[in-house]
């Protein structure tokens, strides 16, 4: 059964600073925790590990309880079983790399440890490097001494604190697809804290939104970042095109508005009021000079080209619809010199009604 | 014993005896937090600003026999407290304490917090992580604040004077017989032991600076 491995964490504070999360990672998923800085993240990391006292709420790892404050539970770090990879490595200085790993195996014979060690080292492709202490390493080799020092220790749950915030691109993306490969080895919960969203869309399964201390929204990846609940959220999770909408009643038919025409296609809920409309970046069809476009006849509008500025290959603007609302979209730099965009024309944009999400204020 | 041998062994015993306290104290110093942390911090630190004869003079006053504290501790450890070697090791505990101190709690306060919590998180035990993380990574802290330590008690002499008087063979020190010398107009013995007290000192001031650069390095590697 899932349940009995997965991950269960109530954690709630008014001091010093308020916190309110709930969180559930099966085993062998991945939940990112990301949102702005001070937004709580790291702390639920910490109090998961143990490191951070907090007042209420509870710590489950399948059937052991790590702390439970209606039951007087709070197990120290080191009776947790947890694996913490550090934002900054955290390696032991004055040890050299097989000792970083064989000093976290207390829980093996002695003579175990070094076997165990080396296979660690061999599954993070770091073999050769053991007798190497951590200064003489790159910062993408500390990162893969410090994962197989968290996993040394067998443990039950693996906790990232933005391990890829301290290296370059280039290893980032080494490091990604190495942790997406022993991913597949790992049959435990694992939980990322990230202020990268392109990282969330490439490792994890599931995320949870913080803000504040809260959770904002939870759920899978794709639905959080497709469809998030409020304005609030949407702007955390970096969505650029929110404009107000209303919607109005004709005949006991609801007809949405937004940006001065009548939207068709959009599935509007009766959860909440729709307050403001989502549009994704793909969802913008620009009608062409020459031929017409596919889906031109969908949510048709003229908007003026407000701002336009070179970005590699593609030319990013600011559109401003009659409404005075701004929508961002970009286009290849080709397309837009054989369609003559440049500031102050106006051209004809389709919305796709698919890709219009309906958010509360 | 002669000034010289009574000097090292009066610089011995209270390195001996200081360097636990000042890893205790040093280490309580970086990492709690807590309400009388500036009291302590004032205690440690005051012989560094105070000077040595007022000290000399609270140490001789509250360890002489003629006062309530003095005779109690004279009747528990047998000793006199006042004009005798052991007065001069409790004297010299409590001048060279701040020497004891700072190093080591700045050699703890080097050691980054997720290091000793990445022990923790290994299943480390607290001692554990003490003795095989924290240690290892404060030791040249640790041989600074003994270096420091000898060398202050090697010199000192307002303290000494006051709670240890002049005797020969029991608490007249290297420095107090140079002064004597000098009293004595024997310029040249004066002469010889100040400049091997010289000659110690700067070499002591170098070992620290060493092992002061070596750790810098090692921490900005």
């Amino acid at each position: 059964m899932t349940t009995k491995k997965s991950l269960r964490v109530r954690l709630q504070q008014s001091e010093p600073f308020s916190l309110d999360v709930q969180l559930r990672c099966e085993r062998g998923e991945l939940l990112a925790l990301t949102g702005p800085s001070g937004s709580g993240k790291t702390t639920v990391l910490r109090s998961i590990a143990g490191l951070h006292k907090i007042n209420h709420g509870h710590v489950y790892s399948g059937g052991d309880c790590w702390f439970d404050d209606a039951k007087g539970i709070n197990k120290t770090p080191q009776q947790r079983s947890v694996g913490f990879v550090f934002q900054h490595y955290a390696l032991f200085p004055h040890v050299n790399v097989l000792d970083n790993i064989v000093y976290a195996m207390s829980h093996l014979p002695r003579k175990q440890r070094y076997v165990k060690a080396m296979e660690l080292l061999s599954l993070t492709n770091m073999d050769g490097l053991e007798k190497r202490l951590p200064v003489n390493l790159s910062g993408g080799q500390k990162q893969r001494i410090a994962l197989a020092r968290a996993l040394a220790r067998n443990p039950k749950v693996l906790l990232l604190d933005e391990p890829f915030s301290a290296v370059d691109q280039l290893t980032r993306r080494k490091l990604y697809r190495e942790l997406a490969q022993i991913r597949t080895t790992l049959d435990l919960p694992m939980v990322l804290v990230t202020h990268d969203l392109n990282e969330v869309q490439q490792l994890a399964d599931s995320l949870c939104l913080m803000h504040h201390g809260s959770t904002l929204q939870s759920g899978t990846v794709n639905d959080v970042m497709r469809k998030p609940v409020d304005v609030n959220a949407a702007k955390l999770l970096g969505h650029q095109n929110i404009v107000t909408a209303n919607i109005k009643h004709n005949q006991g038919h609801k007809i949405l508005c937004a940006l001065g025409i009548e939207f068709e296609g959009v599935v509007t809920t009766d959860h909440f009021d729709c307050t403001h409309l989502l549009i994704e970046p793909s969802a913008i069809i620009m009608h062409r000079g020459d031929r017409p476009s596919r889906g031109e006849r969908e949510n048709p509008i003229n908007v003026l080209v407000s701002e336009a500025v070179e970005l590699g290959d593609e030319l990013s603007m600011h559109l401003t619809a009659n409404t005075g609302e701004h929508l961002h979209f970009s286009v290849s730099r080709h397309v837009a010199k054989r369609n003559g965009i440049q500031i102050g024309k106006t051209i004809g944009v389709s919305i796709l009604g698919e890709g219009v999400h309906c958010l509360s204020a | 014993m002669g000034p010289f041998w009574l000097s090292i062994k009066l610089a011995l015993w209270t390195t001996l005896l200081l360097l636990p306290v000042g890893i205790l104290l040093g280490r309580i110093l970086a990492y709690k937090k807590f309400k009388a942390r500036g009291w302590l911090e004032a205690f440690i630190y005051l012989p560094l600003v105070l000077p040595p004869t007022v000290l000399g003079f609270y140490l001789l006053t509250f360890l002489s026999p003629n006062s309530q504290t003095g005779a109690a501790l004279q009747s528990l450890l047998g000793i006199p407290l006042v004009f005798s070697f052991e007065g001069l090791v409790l004297a010299s505990l409590i001048v060279n304490l701040p020497f004891a101190v700072q190093p080591v709690q700045q050699a703890f306060s080097n050691i980054r917090p997720s290091t000793r919590e990445a022990a923790w998180v290994s299943g480390i035990s607290y001692w554990q992580t003490f003795t095989k993380i924290e240690l290892p990574q404060c030791w040249q802290g640790i041989l600074c604040a003994a270096t420091l330590t000898f060398a202050h008690t090697l010199g000192e002499f307002g303290v000494v004077l006051m709670v240890g008087g002049n005797i020969a063979g029991e608490t007249r020190t290297l420095s107090i017989a140079i002064y004597d010398s000098v009293q004595a107009f024997d310029m040249r013995t004066a002469g010889i032991m100040t400049a091997g007290l010289l000659a110690f000192s700067i070499a002591a001031l170098l070992a620290v600076r060493l092992l002061g650069n070596n750790q810098h390095s090692r921490e900005h590697r």
